[in-house]
């Protein structure tokens, strides 16, 4: 449904003819928000999904924040440090008040990290943050410690995302959130209404500690279609939108009250290939029987296909420029990311004769999955990479799905494809994140490859992850990760595509600092000048 | 009667089974809801421990007993993704559909018996022929076209109407509705016309045919010889007789408007159920997909059994007990 929609969607912007607009009459005060994503819950602790922890972030503050490039910042804690290899030590800001007048202070750190893992029924746990620490010290009311088993350099990344509640609030369910009882943090907004499905309200915290936020009143108004999220724009009756379509960026940049903004995001698109089975169920000969030998475990196989993709012709043509051909799994400027990295060139030549050297120079048979309503121009971007691996030899066969029924097949325990596209926003903005889930070899004992859908295994690359990620130090850490980024890339362990671009419609009456993380903050809109 | 109301309630009860065991066994089927709510970073031992909260760990026959179990001491269960019972998730929803649904029928019956009787009395005029044509085009345009076509025209381009969303709610005789205020009727209009076009094509249709069909009969000219005028003919005796087929189908249309209105929810932004199940789908939410369905079958046949009973009272002739059978 969604790919006729935003179809006639663009039929219909064509068909009508530009009149100029009416700006919306909304008091200077007030900030009206429209957002995609589906917000489930107001308790920042119940399901780990961007579109609650972009709307938490209003209410709650973090010991650790993130800044738009994903850098850590102070939040609640002025400062960190390593007091020894298995200990972090956190110093808090004094003087912060909840929203109920209440002083914040050690224990509500600590009422913080028991809550996180005793939230009920919750589908996705933050305990995935909390887990590393064995032990909580409460050196005095501003001084904290964490204890974890080995060294663990990531404790304050992970905290970054870690929303810290009020002591009162250790055994409150999740419907006290909802409701707002409970929903009391130190953040930039308080709580005023949620409606699920349709809106939450927030008002300014005046009393806030960090820069005051410029709109008395917010509401962030739900709008999963992105046609409609369009035309709310257009017409004013929202002042800023989040994951602006395609087919309507034109649109919004021809029009006289609009702009977009826009930065590189943390989310790489790429190809994930099975390089575990000795035969792999989508690569066949031209008849369709399976081939004896998964072809994809040959690096040169590999390689070809990887070069066989214009990137560029990708980006230009279905993103109208918008996207960055990718030659890692995060852009360069991100902690562990190698600054040099290239994305392959498209070489069709190099391409066959890589394939000829593999013992395929006439090619086999393969067929690539994907989901056809998860990323934008998903499916558009396999039908465009079916062909291009046609014209080097591999006949290609493209299927996509909804993300409801692909994903359960494309992971574990299934693993029912051979090559498939999927899509990674590092959360932490930095390398170990995507190394971790997509590259390193499936273990559940370690936690490593959860993601890991091609089963891709280098002892070479786990090893330099694990020292990585045992090294406290962050220059020495960042040389490691992106030493193993190298690796798993050069070894073509996935192929990269393209990092997406987050984009935002907003109003000119209004400024917007795009975020790496795809967060819309009302605290980051401003009145342009 | 009563035998009637009894023998419809046993069979319905076994369409509710049969229903719940088609869809639980359904969404099962379409994939595991796990991979879509747990946050892509997660590890193994915080997958398993998500699949474990929710008691997907179970074999799926055994889920479906628990389920049966809690159901028939009125549990169906809490949403995977909002932690809401589902009746009550359903319920909050409720209101803002129900007023989208009421409005869309009345402005289907207000504007199409009127333009259907018109088009029948005079069915060569040039005006009749112009609200024939109109009507295939409600028929056939696609809702979501015509949606985005009256955002576009009435919000987009000359403002008069908010885009999208459900205005303010005010409180009239307990009841909380945005009908009842200025700025909740404006965001109401556009998503109400866009679900009623359909149903106003249709009963311009049924009306017009039903005219045609009555206005030559002999009890019609009887009336007029009798003296009667042709607006009383036409507006008590005539109307009556061809508002059984229109109250069957006026029937039936609330039921799928209430029940579907998921292309013009979504659209329009409209927190209401079609929005909900639409989302629920997406999500795999199972418990809530499940007590959707139950509670949209179980409104199908409280709607059968009031348009069976109004068919008793707009033709005495259709006896209730005799069709059961």
């Amino acid at each position: 449904m969604h790919v006729k929609v935003s179809r006639l969607a663009r039929f219909a912007a064509l068909t009508v003819v530009a009149l100029p607009l009416l700006a919306g009459a909304a008091r200077a005060q007030d900030l009206t928000m429209g957002v995609g994503g589906n917000i489930t819950s107001m308790d920042p602790h119940f399901h780990n999904l961007a579109p609650n922890n972009g709307i938490a972030v209003h209410l709650f503050d973090r010991l650790v924040h993130q800044d738009e490039l994903q850098r850590l910042i102070p939040g609640l804690a002025e400062s960190w440090k390593p007091v020894d290899d298995t200990t972090w030590e956190f110093k808090l800001r004094r003087g912060v008040k909840f929203h109920d007048g209440s002083d914040f202070d050690a224990a509500d750190v600590v009422a913080t990290i028991k809550r996180v893992p005793w939230v009920p029924n919750s589908p996705s746990s933050f305990s995935i943050a909390t887990r590393p620490i064995t032990e909580t010290i409460v050196v005095d009311p501003y001084t904290i410690r964490f204890k974890t088993a080995r060294p663990y350099p990531l404790l304050p990344t992970d905290l970054s995302i870690v929303n810290i509640v009020s002591r009162k609030a250790v055994e409150a369910p999740t419907a006290e959130f909802n409701s707002g009882k409970s929903a009391i943090g130190t953040g930039p907004f308080k709580f005023v209404e949620f409606v699920p499905g349709d809106r939450v309200v927030l008002q300014r915290n005046d009393a806030y500690w960090g820069p005051k936020p410029h709109w008395a009143k917010v509401t962030a108004r739900i709008i999963t279609n992105p046609s409609a999220r369009t035309a709310a724009l257009l017409s004013g009756d929202v002042q800023i939108i989040d994951q602006v379509p395609t087919q309507d960026l034109a649109r919004v940049r021809a029009n006289a009250q609009t702009a977009i903004a826009k930065t590189g995001s943390n989310r790489l698109i790429y190809l994930h290939l099975d390089q575990n089975r000795d035969q792999t169920p989508f690569a066949t000969d031209k008849q369709g029987a399976v081939l004896p030998n998964n072809p994809l475990k040959n690096k040169r196989v590999r390689q070809a296909l990887s070069k066989a993709i214009n990137r560029e012709a990708i980006a230009q043509r279905l993103f109208d420029g918008e996207a960055i051909p990718a030659g890692s799994l995060l852009p360069p400027g991100f902690f562990g990311a190698p600054q040099n990295q290239k994305a392959d060139a498209f070489d069709l030549e190099g391409a066959r004769k890589l394939l000829a050297e593999a013992g395929y120079p006439n090619g086999f048979g393969l067929t690539i999955h994907g989901p056809n309503d998860r990323y934008p121009e998903d499916e558009k971007v396999l039908q465009a990479i079916g062909p291009m691996f046609s014209r080097i030899g591999i006949d290609t066969r493209v299927l996509t799905q909804p993300w409801a029924t692909y994903s359960s097949q494309a992971g574990a325990p299934n693993y029912a494809f051979s090559v498939m596209l999927v899509g990674w926003g590092a959360g932490t903005g930095e390398m170990s994140n995507p190394l971790r889930s997509l590259l390193a070899s499936v273990n559940p004992q370690t936690g490593f490859g959860p993601s890991n859908r091609g089963r891709y295994s280098n002892p070479q690359l786990d090893e330099v992850l694990t020292k990585a990620l045992s090294t406290v130090d962050d220059p020495a850490r960042a040389k490691l990760l992106a030493e193993a980024a190298e690796i798993g890339v050069a070894d073509v362990g996935l192929i990269p595509l393209y990092y997406q671009v987050n984009l935002w419609g907003h109003r000119r009456a209004v400024a917007y600092t795009p975020r790496a993380d795809e967060y819309t903050l009302a605290h980051m809109v401003r009145p342009a000048n | 009667m009563t035998v009637f109301i009894i023998r419809r309630l046993m069979q319905s009860s076994l369409v509710l089974l049969l229903m719940s065991l088609l869809v639980f066994f359904g969404v099962f089927a379409i994939g595991d809801p796990i991979e879509i709510f747990i946050a892509p970073d997660a590890d193994q031992a915080e997958r398993a421990r998500a699949i474990a909260a929710l008691g997907l760990d179970k074999p799926i026959w055994e889920q479906y007993v628990m389920f049966v179990a809690n159901a028939v001491a009125g549990d169906l269960g809490r949403s995977f993704v909002f932690n809401i019972p589902s009746i009550e998730l359903i319920l909050q929803r409720m209101p803002a559909t129900l007023e989208l649904a009421i409005v869309a029928v009345a402005l289907s019956v207000v504007l199409g018996v009127p333009l259907g009787m018109y088009a029948g009395y005079k069915p060569d005029g040039a005006v009749a022929k112009t609200i024939m044509a109109g009507s295939i085009f409600g028929f056939s345009l696609p809702s979501f076209w015509v949606g985005l076509m009256l955002i576009l025209i009435f919000a987009v381009e000359l403002g008069w109407l908010p885009s999208t969303g459900r205005g303010e709610v005010g409180t009239f005789l307990g009841i909380q509705s945005s009908i009842f205020t200025f700025n909740g009727l404006k965001h109401l209009l556009l998503p109400a016309l866009n679900l009623a076009l359909f149903n106003i094509s249709l009963v311009i249709r049924l009306t017009r045919a039903g005219m045609r069909e009555n206005l030559p009969m002999d009890y019609v000219k009887f009336a007029r010889a009798k003296g009667l005028s042709k607006r009383r003919v036409i507006l008590v005796h005539v109307l009556k007789n061809i508002l059984i087929p229109i109250v069957t189908v006026v029937g039936l249309e609330i039921g799928s408007v209430i029940a579907f209105a998921v292309v013009t929810e979504t659209i329009f932004a409209w927190p209401g159920m079609g929005k909900l199940i639409i989302d629920s789908i997406n999500n795999l939410d199972r418990p809530v997909i499940v007590a959707y369905l139950m509670i949209v079958v179980l409104m199908f046949i409280v709607i059968n059994l009031v348009v069976d009973i109004l068919y008793s009272i707009l033709d005495p002739r259709v006896r209730l007990g005799d069709m059961g059978k």
